[in-house]
């Protein structure tokens, strides 16, 4: 076998490929306690078959796992809808202490009190900045948060003998968890159209609201990253008919000290503390979805509520709580990370997030509007909504502008998204990023305009400099293969 | 950059948010520098008991106590995981998307299953989507749980399924019949009382019914147990947080969630598969995304997107750590300090410890007076006792020893509960 350089040859292998007989990474202690019997073999079962490498093969397997990745701390990142701000290094080593990360969900509340206070300072916080006073901090992720938000939409209207209502009405530039928890709710999906400047359109919004409508599901500001200009008239339609207004949080990065939800006429909403609040991503979760509602419903939230009493903080239950919907109190050392940002930035930083964010996408908006069509010709919010349809009539699309930008060391924007923009391309830079960056990254997306008409090639075939050109997605459907097995 | 953008100030960008609503004054305190945070978070921590303030405990019922190798706690420091998001691009995630593949990968193996999705929010959830799924697989609506599972399951189930004409039964662990009409039964072995359930028994009950049978474990008695995957079983779901998760009040977890290949477009979840490059290199990447909600919007298998990729990632790593013969020895471990504790407090004056089959990290032990009034007074000793579960068992505790929990710890718990029960 000749040993070639480069890097096309990163050791791929899998740990089990690198598996010898009897290696070991980890010793486990021999028991102090005298021998206890062990139960009829017809329970036991034979070993199993994990990987026998030693411990520097397990550091370094993941170590140059890690380097394949682009990630917020390695490359800009202006994946849109998804907020990719820099996660300060010290929330991380804040959540991770003993006190914290090594107490039990189910320790007696006079033995986790810290905890409690945390969870309910946090609470008070994200009420304070919705707009929006009842707190749960219980959903796992955003559509978590949404699902709670639609249960206490039901419940609500169960209570005032309304139950008929089971139509959510939810915009055609929605994120796709929308409907899918709709479904799950046992709702019904009407979906409203856009009008040609991106917002809602209001009169088609008004055919679609009557005595079924349960709620409306809206992303303020819009997946556009576009706010209604309608929207008080939009919430009294959705008032007006009987029905509540759920408030998608996913773009709350564009609202913080701007506008509270709540003041617009919001009755639920939820927030992704991965994305506003700067907890990481983790390459996809974990994340955490708070759910935040009117004084009115938070008899209906889930389950837990941290509240102060005179003899302490407790985790309560509400009155007429939609119950638990999953195992414990929600992502803790999430919410401990999130509390660590708020408390960190405090009024004026918070303040600052969104200005910030919503200048930077503007400033990239306004520099590349000349060579790059916009969703809608305004100014927008946090994140600025490009099409790639004039480059497109002249050969390349919106995927191979995207997989062009890796070749620059950038993240991809969120692409084809929303659906309603044809070749979309949404860029959400976000308050972290300097000047410089920015600057950068527009100077490359006008260089890959250019290319177009040069070397068109190095789009098409790009990526060239990542560990692997672009996937066979279709085979990996095709013909699945999802596990390791020794036949390989 | 607002002379670029063409106006004076940011309200010129934001005109359409009413004005009388823009900028409301918010009732946040001062900013705290990175020093000052560190103060606040350690007070905050202290108000909480824990192993550093000396105490120790034995919770455990869906959380539970392990140590966590020194490589799990590295491999977390990596931003390029920590701070990488969602593979959409694969050609830019292939280290998140490689260790994906590891994670079902291990799942698999463990379970004895062939096909695992990268992960679900915790076990509870896990579980709860597998009853759905198993609803969809058989387009039936009853879906039966064994009354010897922990209440968040069904509980979790209910949340999940209450708006979409699902009805949950509660089935006797001890039933020789079922209904014919079950999508499912969804067993937990070990049970929320520690207890090893007869898996095949029910798994062929569920077959002769032309139901599924799904089957809740605890990943580390996987260790030493036979695998659900041997029993034919369907699907399998766990709480993935005893494999190198910190307990953390509660979460973030996972939920492992493995099923026949058979069932597999019904399955909710990210997976993840192999493929190649245009080059012919291997390469990884989402797979089976029509059955996702951003394709598939309402008629998705699940609403979930963000889930626990990186508590995944712990998962992995800790499994490569402690290899095939680590979990084993483990898994023993766990068992022979276990059942040590209950055997000295089964001999202590009042006491008791229910024991008819064997039993994997908990057991319940029957108390000479309420569970909360012996918590209460082995708290005053540092002792965080046993969940009390006198609500499903007459003064019942249930008591976790796990390998954090050494020999001394466990004599101090048991030489506690015979001073409070001399005293009661």
């Amino acid at each position: 076998m000749t040993i070639t350089t480069g890097a096309g040859d990163i050791d791929r292998r899998l740990l089990m490929d690198r598996s010898v007989p009897r290696r070991v990474a980890f010793t486990v202690p021999d028991s102090d306690v005298p021998f206890q019997k062990l139960p009829d073999s017809s329970y036991l079962r034979d070993d199993v078959e994990l990987p026998e490498v030693s411990q520097l093969e397990v550091v370094r397997y993941f170590s140059v796992l890690s380097q394949l990745n682009f990630s917020i701390d390695t490359n800009f990142y202006p994946l849109g809808s998804c907020t990719m701000k820099y996660n300060p290094k010290i929330n991380d080593e804040l959540a991770n202490l003993p006190g914290l990360a090594d107490i039990h969900p189910l320790q007696p509340e006079e033995t986790v009190q810290g905890a409690i206070r945390l969870l309910k300072s946090l609470q008070d916080d994200l009420g304070e900045i919705t707009g929006l006073p009842g707190v749960s901090l219980a959903p796992l992720a955003g559509a978590q948060g949404e699902y709670a938000g639609l249960l206490i939409t039901r419940a609500y209207h169960a209570a005032r003998n309304d139950a008929e209502r089971t139509v959510a009405i939810v915009p055609d530039s929605a994120h796709g968890t929308n409907p899918a928890s709709a479904a799950m709710a046992g709702l019904e999906v009407a979906t409203v159209r856009s009008d040609d400047h991106g917002n809602v359109d209001v009169e088609n919004l008004r055919e679609l609201a009557d005595g079924r409508t349960a709620v409306f599901m809206l992303t303020i500001p819009s997946t556009m990253g576009l706010f209604e200009p309608n929207i008080l008239e939009i919430i009294k339609i959705i008032h007006d008919a009987g029905g509540l207004v759920y408030a998608d949080g996913a773009n709350l990065n564009a609202l913080l000290g701007i506008v509270k939800l709540g003041d617009l006429g919001v009755d639920i909403c939820h927030s992704n503390l991965h994305k506003t609040f700067s907890t990481p991503h983790g390459g996809g979760g974990p994340g955490s979805g708070p759910v935040m509602v009117t004084d009115e419903l938070a008899k209906y939230l889930p389950k837990p509520v941290a509240e102060k009493t005179e003899n302490g903080y407790v985790l309560a239950i509400p009155e007429a709580s939609i119950g638990p919907i999953n195992g414990f109190h929600g992502s803790f050392s999430i919410a401990a990370r999130a509390y660590a940002y708020i408390k960190s930035l405090g009024l004026e930083g918070l303040q600052s997030v969104s200005e910030n964010a919503i200048i930077g996408a503007n400033y990239i908006q306004a520099k590349l509007k000349d060579k790059y069509d916009l969703a809608a010709d305004r100014y927008c919010m946090h994140e600025a909504v490009l099409s790639a349809s004039r480059q497109k009539k002249r050969g390349v699309a919106g995927l191979d502008i995207a997989k062009r930008l890796l070749d620059f060391g950038i993240h991809a924007p969120t692409m084809y998204f929303p659906l309603i923009i044809e070749e979309a391309l949404m860029v959400e830079p976000t308050e972290s990023e300097s000047r410089e960056t920015l600057d950068h990254f527009i100077a490359v997306m006008r260089q890959i305009d250019d290319e177009i008409d040069s070397t068109p090639e190095l789009i098409h075939e790009a990526p060239h400099d990542l560990p692997v050109t672009r996937l066979d997605e279709a085979k990996a459907a095709r013909k699945p293969v999802l596990r390791w097995t020794a036949e390989g | 950059m607002l002379g670029v953008i063409g106006v004076d100030s940011l309200d010129d960008l934001i005109g359409d948010i009413p004005i009388e609503h823009r900028h409301p004054s918010l009732n946040l305190d001062a900013g705290l520098s990175e020093q000052e945070l560190s103060g606040v978070f350690a007070a905050i921590a202290a108000e909480n008991a824990s192993a550093v303030n000396g105490y120790i405990s034995f919770l455990g019922a869906g959380a539970y106590s392990h140590y966590i190798p020194s490589t799990v706690k590295s491999i977390l420091q990596r931003g390029e995981f920590v701070t990488a998001y969602t593979p959409y691009q694969p050609e830019a995630a292939q280290g998140t998307l490689q260790v994906g593949f590891e994670f079902q990968t291990v799942i698999c193996q463990l379970t004895g299953m062939e096909v695992a999705n990268a992960g679900m929010y915790d076990g509870p959830t896990a579980f709860a989507e597998a009853c759905l799924m198993a609803a969809r697989v058989t387009k039936r609506t009853r879906i039966g749980v064994l009354s010897s599972a922990d209440a968040r399951l069904p509980e979790t189930l209910l949340a999940y399924s209450k708006h979409q004409g699902i009805e949950i039964v509660s089935i006797d662990p001890n039933a020789t019949e079922i209904p014919d009409d079950l999508a499912c039964i969804g067993v937990q072995s070990p049970n929320f009382f520690g207890e090893i359930e007869d898996v095949e028994r029910f798994t062929n009950l569920t077959h002769e019914n032309g139901a599924l049978s799904i089957v809740h474990v605890n990943p580390t008695a996987l260790g030493m147990f036979k695998a659900p995957g041997e029993f034919d079983v369907d699907i399998v779901t766990a709480e993935g947080q005893p494999l190198g998760v910190p307990m953390a009040f509660g979460g973030p977890y996972v939920g492992l969630f493995a099923c026949k290949k058979a069932h597999i477009r019904q399955m909710p979840g990210r997976i993840i598969g192999r493929t190649t490059d245009t080059q012919g290199r291997v390469g990884y990447a989402l797979t089976l995304q029509t059955r996702e909600q951003h394709i598939r919007r309402e008629r998705a298998t699940s609403n979930i997107c963000t889930s626990t990729q990186l508590i995944g990632l712990m998962v992995t790593v800790y499994a490569a750590t402690l290899g095939k013969r680590g979990l084993k020895d483990l898994a023993n471990l766990c068992y022979q300090k276990a059942h040590y504790a209950a055997a000295e407090i089964d001999q202590l004056d009042g006491f008791s410890v229910e024991r008819t089959g064997p039993f994997f990290h908990e057991f319940v032990i029957t108390c000479p007076e309420s569970p909360a009034k012996i918590n209460s007074a082995l708290l005053d000793r540092k002792i965080i006792g046993g969940l009390d579960i006198s609500d499903r068992s007459n003064n019942g505790m249930l008591v976790c020893v796990t390998e954090t929990s050494s020999k001394a710890d466990i004599d101090r718990l048991v030489d506690a509960l015979r001073e409070i029960g001399a005293g009661s």
